[in-house]
């Protein structure tokens, strides 16, 4: 199943934040999403899960809008905002709400609770979590549908070297199982062992869309490719 | 979605926590320790025919009536006496003084009466068994002649200004024994007044008051078994008996009680009396408390129901977690849709069981202080119960609405305790009553009208105010103004939260 963004368009006041952004995230493999700070990662993420309404545009999830999907969480699996969650409330009894709102069980909710190791911490409150733990927590959120297509906003953020390790380790394994992983990140470091393809973005619009070995042929290093292709892109520099 | 709301409320410990303390506050309130009385078993108010507790006192004088007959009188003189504050007293009728001619089955308190009389400010009257008034003739007071008869079961009231040409005030058929008392009687009400430049209740003034009214020209058409007997009907008893008394009563402790008695020479009788032939009231002309106060609580028990009614949508705002919410599900009506079921159910069953032991808790604990609590029908009491029930809900539902149209906690909690508990608060303390009626009929605390337990005379005079349990609109009408206030909330928050973008 396909991610396809055409032609987005999405003002906020006098800052236009998306302008014509259009790419593919195709299936098996894990699509890199990168570009300075407010060069429109997230809004295009919350478009495409119908939270943000674009001027102009649309996204679409297998040919359907996501508003359109019954189950969502059964064909997109998402994780925006790692802190999204109430602090009082205990991670399983997180994925439970979530889980009853797809008709899904308490089982699937203890399934995603070991695919992302947090079985042994699942009953506390998830407002005492590291960062790291958080972004465990909302991976096993996106995973609960076992959806075909994934889209994952800054997995990487705050997460210690064995959690980035894990992580690389854990897109790539969803990958190879046929699914389309979208993962945004601001740090071309994070994603050079993990994506096979880059979305490279700024203020608003593709600058670059092709496949890894290919970015690497024609500039030397990612980190150049990216200075390169971001430059003018950035808003302060 | 509904489930995944109601595990949402329920796996976060403070909220259940609040939601629990808010029944216990409700039921709290009912027992906690209040004022004291003097009222112990013997303190009761008789039953009307018609089921309603009465007030039953009056001067009476009396024969009996045995099939059909009539009974005529010229009143020529009606005059008063009311409390003026510690110690005095001051000349004048209290507006429901009555004096007139009445028929009743037998002299116990809270039996089938029928009744022609003059009042203090309210003209000719025609009143039976309690609850049914009929307004005659108006204009000036005496002399007047007033004729009560009998025609198998029905009663016929007339006045005339010179006993020869009669006016039909009303008809009434009460549920009469062949044999009745008839005659004359009077009484007086104690009077109540409210200040409307003082700001509060204490600008409310009152005491017990007395009537005096002399009838001559006394006519009686029928059959009967004895001659005219005057007595003290119900209430605070006579404290001296004159020419033809029974004699039958008993000086009773306590404070004096303003006189009863009646004269009779040369067929004119000079009757003195006060007490009232009405519907029993609550709060300050009545002997006790109505069923409303057991229910004080619940603005507090609301607060909490309100704060996590809010708290549904905020905290997910706050958190950023309503886009997680609405990733799960994007159809957004739904989505407030499920939490409005979720919270409003949790509030009703909370306020219905809350309510369901405060009621009979707080009747119990308030009798047991010497506390009077006037009866109310069962119907009433599911009335109240339901009506806590609701009140809560669509308060809280109402507060879930303008969490989602303001997105910031504080806000919305100011805006709808604001709404709904401070106007209660201020209506039930410091304002006026008549800016307390206007308050508890536009903002959404009109649906405390629902809990509403005494019922309100236009011919009883008493402060029907919202602090003794009388509220301006009836519950069905205060439950609507809080049904359009959540209505009108409700649709704003489903129209912004569909258009806006999730932040």
């Amino acid at each position: 199943m396909n991610i396809d963004v055409t032609d987005l368009s999405k003002r906020f006041g006098p800052t236009r934040a998306l302008d014509g952004m259009t790419f593919g995230v195709r299936p098996g493999l894990v699509t890199g999403f990168v570009g300075p700070n407010g060069a429109g990662k997230s809004t295009t993420m919350r478009v495409i899960l119908g939270l943000d309404a674009p001027d102009a545009g649309t996204a679409l999830i297998g040919g359907r809008r996501y508003r359109d999907l019954r189950r969502p969480l059964r064909t997109l699996g998402s994780l925006l905002d790692a802190a999204a969650f109430h602090p009082g409330r205990s991670a399983r009894n997180h994925l439970l709400w979530l889980a009853h709102s797809q008709g899904l069980g308490a089982a699937r909710v203890d399934e995603v609770l070991a695919l992302t190791g947090l079985t042994a911490v699942a009953r506390k409150k998830a407002g005492g979590y590291s960062l790291g733990m958080r972004q465990r927590l909302g991976v096993a959120a996106a995973l609960l549908g076992d959806p075909p297509t994934l889209l994952l906003d800054e997995p990487f953020n705050g997460m210690d070297p064995d959690g980035i390790i894990w992580m690389r380790g854990f897109l790539r394994s969803l990958a190879a199982e046929g699914r389309a992983v979208l993962v945004s990140s601001h740090l071309m470091g994070e994603l050079q062992d993990t994506a096979d393809h880059l979305v490279v973005v700024g203020r608003g619009r593709v600058l670059a869309d092709t496949t890894m070995p290919a970015l690497v042929a024609e500039h030397s290093s990612l980190e150049r490719a990216y200075l390169s292709l971001t430059r003018g892109a950035v808003e302060f520099r | 979605m509904i489930r995944a709301e109601w595990t949402k409320l329920r796996t976060v410990r403070g909220w259940v926590a609040a939601l629990a303390g808010g029944l216990l506050l409700i039921v709290a309130f009912s027992v906690a320790p209040g004022a004291g009385g003097t009222c112990d078993e013997t303190c009761r108010l008789p039953t009307g025919p018609e089921g309603q507790e009465v007030t039953d006192a009056f001067r009476f004088v009396h024969r009996t009536l045995t099939g059909d007959g009539s009974i005529t009188a010229r009143v020529t003189s009606f005059t008063g006496e009311r409390d003026a504050g510690p110690g005095r007293s001051e000349p004048g009728l209290v507006p429901w003084a009555k004096a007139g001619l009445i028929v009743k089955d037998g002299v116990r308190p809270g039996s089938s009466y029928a009744a022609v009389m003059l009042t203090g400010a309210h003209g000719v009257r025609m009143q039976h068994d309690y609850v049914h008034d009929v307004a005659g003739p108006t204009g000036p007071r005496t002399p007047r002649w007033l004729r009560l008869s009998r025609d198998g079961d029905t009663i016929t009231a007339a006045v005339s200004d010179d006993g020869n040409r009669w006016r039909t005030v009303g008809t009434a058929t009460p549920d009469l024994p062949s044999t009745v008392e008839v005659g004359l009687f009077v009484t007086s009400p104690q009077h109540a007044e409210v200040s409307t430049k003082v700001f509060g209740l204490s600008g409310a003034s009152g005491g017990p008051s007395t009537a005096t009214a002399t009838f001559d020209h006394v006519g009686f058409e029928g059959t009967t078994a004895a001659g005219w007997r005057t007595q003290q009907i119900g209430g605070p008893s006579a404290t001296s008996a004159v020419a033809g008394t029974d004699g039958a009563e008993e000086p009773r402790p306590g404070p004096p009680q303003p006189a009863s008695r009646s004269s009779a020479r040369d067929g004119v009788f000079t009757l003195t009396g006060n007490g009232d032939v009405a519907p029993a009231v609550s709060g300050a002309n009545g002997l006790g408390f109505s069923v409303t106060r057991t229910l004080a609580g619940t603005f507090v028990g609301l607060v909490p129901l309100v704060v996590v009614g809010a708290m549904l949508v905020t905290a997910e705002y706050r958190r950023g977690l309503l886009a997680v919410t609405l990733a799960a599900t994007p159809r957004r009506g739904r989505v407030l849709a499920a939490k409005a079921v979720v919270i409003g159910g949790v509030a009703a069953v909370l306020g219905v069981a809350g309510a369901a032991l405060a009621v009979p808790l707080g009747t119990a604990v308030m009798r047991g202080n010497g506390l009077y609590v006037n009866a109310a029908p069962t119907s009433t009491v599911v009335r109240m119960v339901l009506g806590t029930g609701l009140l809560l809900a669509l308060c809280a539902v109402f507060a879930l609405a303008v969490g989602t149209v303001v997105r910031r906690g504080a806000v919305a909690l100011t805006a709808v305790l604001g709404l709904t508990v401070l106007p209660y608060l201020l209506a039930m303390s410091v304002l006026p009553a008549r800016v307390g009626d206007w308050v508890l009929a536009v903002t959404p605390a009109a649906a405390f009208a629902a809990q509403q337990s005494a019922v309100e005379y236009s011919f009883v005079d008493n402060l029907y105010v919202p602090s003794a349990g009388y509220f301006p609109l009836p519950p069905i009408g205060g439950l609507a103004v809080l049904l359009a206030w959540t209505v009108v909330a409700f649709t704003a928050a489903l129209v912004l939260l569909g258009r806006r973008d999730v932040r």
